[in-house]
């Protein structure tokens, strides 16, 4: 099967999705990634890598972390950097994206980190420009987030290594998350041998047993025992009618407060891929609490998105 | 190609030969730094060697994986495995003995050479391999080697670690590349 992330070496090509990225690849990223984080501790926090190479931001959507940490993680290669936010340039003036993508094209970008609202919209992009160009999906709709997926396993892997060893929770509004999928898929993809989603019915897609998980609509059954919980925003803004009573409701019932919290191991960790809502899917005192690595997983994020840079980037001289 | 039958000599021995040449040069703010992979054995047997002369003292040492500073990097990409380089201490003003197994274009040492100023600024800088096998492409040479040997660019030299740590030299032909490789996929 043609898997268009791939060149014809099994090299990567484009970052759109973690699903159908073989487990050799997923490993070689965060591998990289811990080269990359060392960095950041040194007097001159740049590798020149990149040097002479353009990436364009493409936000269709708005994010601030996401779009800030790729534009830290390209400086850190040594690229020029441009971050564009369409809302408000030429597509409100009714340009389409392949031309928006062509006009940068024609003046020699040679990456896109792309977000956008429509599911897809990055493996539109990839499928149309040239072969020297590369592609990352930094979120299209509800479908995929492959870097935040990834680095949400490399702070996993950092506190607990031995992923063949381990038991997840992912809690929240999977039904509108991209970041649950891809997490899932790295999870399931990296040999972790149990994923659990929790969440109320209305916020669970149908059929999700089938990407390999356990599914609780109970907290304290779902939290038992676990070693990693893996958190999700509710998100406000992608849901139509009503799927919840209110925000205080579903704090009492998915909120994760330490008293929840206690039920999984003593030494589980907490991640969150933010931004957060306090006080609505977590409780301050377990934001800021020992057990939670949210900050790491914004430092980790930098690492990986050079780590995945770098690979696309290099290794292309040698094809026709 | 009959050179291939060259006897090569000994790298124990070499190694041996490199920490006497070496002895002379360590001053209280000497640094060894090993190149991924061979500088870095290179370097841990050194340690041993050079730290029995000195009384406690243990020397400053770290590594470096120049992989991310390579000038092949568009063409050749990013090896799967790369190791993070690890320089434990202030590179400001130390004087840094730089290890690598064999010295050939030179492309390696301006790799890591740049790599370590980002680091801070060293006082100095000495470069020491085991072996140089000729066909250096810039204006770079190591200061100290234990051998000399001359080779065609189709001859691979390399030095290999075996389970017990133990170090041998090792010659490959290669038949697919007519020049020295560096500019070419």
């Amino acid at each position: 099967m043609n898997n268009p992330q791939l060149d014809t070496d099994g090299r990567l090509r484009h970052l759109l999705s973690i699903e159908g990225l073989p487990k050799k690849i997923l490993n070689q990223i965060l591998d990289t990634a811990e080269s990359f984080l060392g960095v950041a501790e040194r007097e001159v926090k740049k590798v020149p890598l990149l040097r002479g190479k353009t990436v364009c931001n493409l936000f269709f959507e708005n994010s601030t972390r996401t779009r800030t940490t790729f534009e830290i993680a390209a400086k850190r290669l040594s690229a020029d950097v441009i971050s564009l936010n369409v809302n408000t340039s030429s597509q409100s003036k009714g340009e389409t994206i392949l031309d928006t993508v062509d006009n940068l094209i024609a003046m020699h970008a040679d990456m896109f980190v792309v977000r956008h609202s429509q599911s897809g919209a990055a493996h539109f992009i990839a499928k149309h420009v040239p072969n020297h160009i590369h592609v990352i999906n930094a979120g299209d709709g509800r479908h995929s987030h492959p870097t935040q997926g990834l680095l949400d396993m490399f702070t996993i892997r950092k506190y607990k290594p031995d992923l063949h060893n381990l038991r997840v929770a992912i809690v929240g509004d999977v039904l509108h998350s991209r970041v649950a999928r891809s997490e899932i898929h790295a999870l399931t993809t990296l040999g972790v041998p149990e994923v659990r989603v929790i969440a109320p019915k209305t916020l669970l897609p149908t059929h999700v047993e089938k990407l390999g998980v356990h599914v609780f609509h109970d907290m304290k059954a779902g939290l038992k025992d676990v070693d990693v919980v893996m958190m999700l925003r509710l998100q406000n803004e992608r849901m139509n009618g009503a799927m919840l009573p209110s925000s205080q409701e579903y704090f009492k019932t998915y909120g994760l407060t330490q008293e929840k919290l206690s039920l999984a191991k003593p030494d589980a960790i907490v991640l969150h891929p933010g931004p957060m809502n306090r006080g609505v899917e977590i409780d301050s005192s377990v934001a800021d609490g020992a057990q939670s690595v949210i900050l790491p997983q914004v430092t980790y994020g930098i690492a990986i998105r050079m780590a995945v840079m770098a690979m696309l980037a290099g290794g292309q001289g040698g094809q026709a | 190609m009959s050179s291939i039958d060259i006897k090569l000599p000994s790298a124990e021995d070499l190694l041996k030969t490199l920490a006497q040449k070496l002895q002379p040069l360590l001053q209280p703010n000497t640094a060894l730094v090993g190149i991924q992979s061979g500088g870095v054995w290179l370097m841990q047997r050194l340690l041993i060697l050079l730290e029995k002369d000195i009384a406690a003292n243990a020397i400053e040492h770290g590594t470096l994986d120049v992989s991310f500073y390579r000038d092949d990097y568009e063409q050749r990409g990013l090896k799967a495995e790369n190791r993070p380089s690890q320089i434990p201490f202030d590179v400001e003003n130390k004087h840094i003995i730089l290890i690598d197994d064999v010295f050939y274009t030179g492309r390696t040492t301006r790799a890591a050479m740049n790599e370590l100023f980002d680091y801070g600024r060293p006082a100095s800088i000495t470069l020491v391999a085991l072996v140089n096998r000729g066909g250096r492409e810039l204006p770079i040479a190591p200061q100290i080697t234990a051998a000399d040997i001359t080779l065609e660019h189709s001859q691979n030299l390399q030095l290999i670690q075996n389970t017990d740590g133990h170090l041998s030299l090792e010659l490959k032909s290669l038949t697919l590349q007519p020049s020295s490789g560096s500019t070419q996929a």
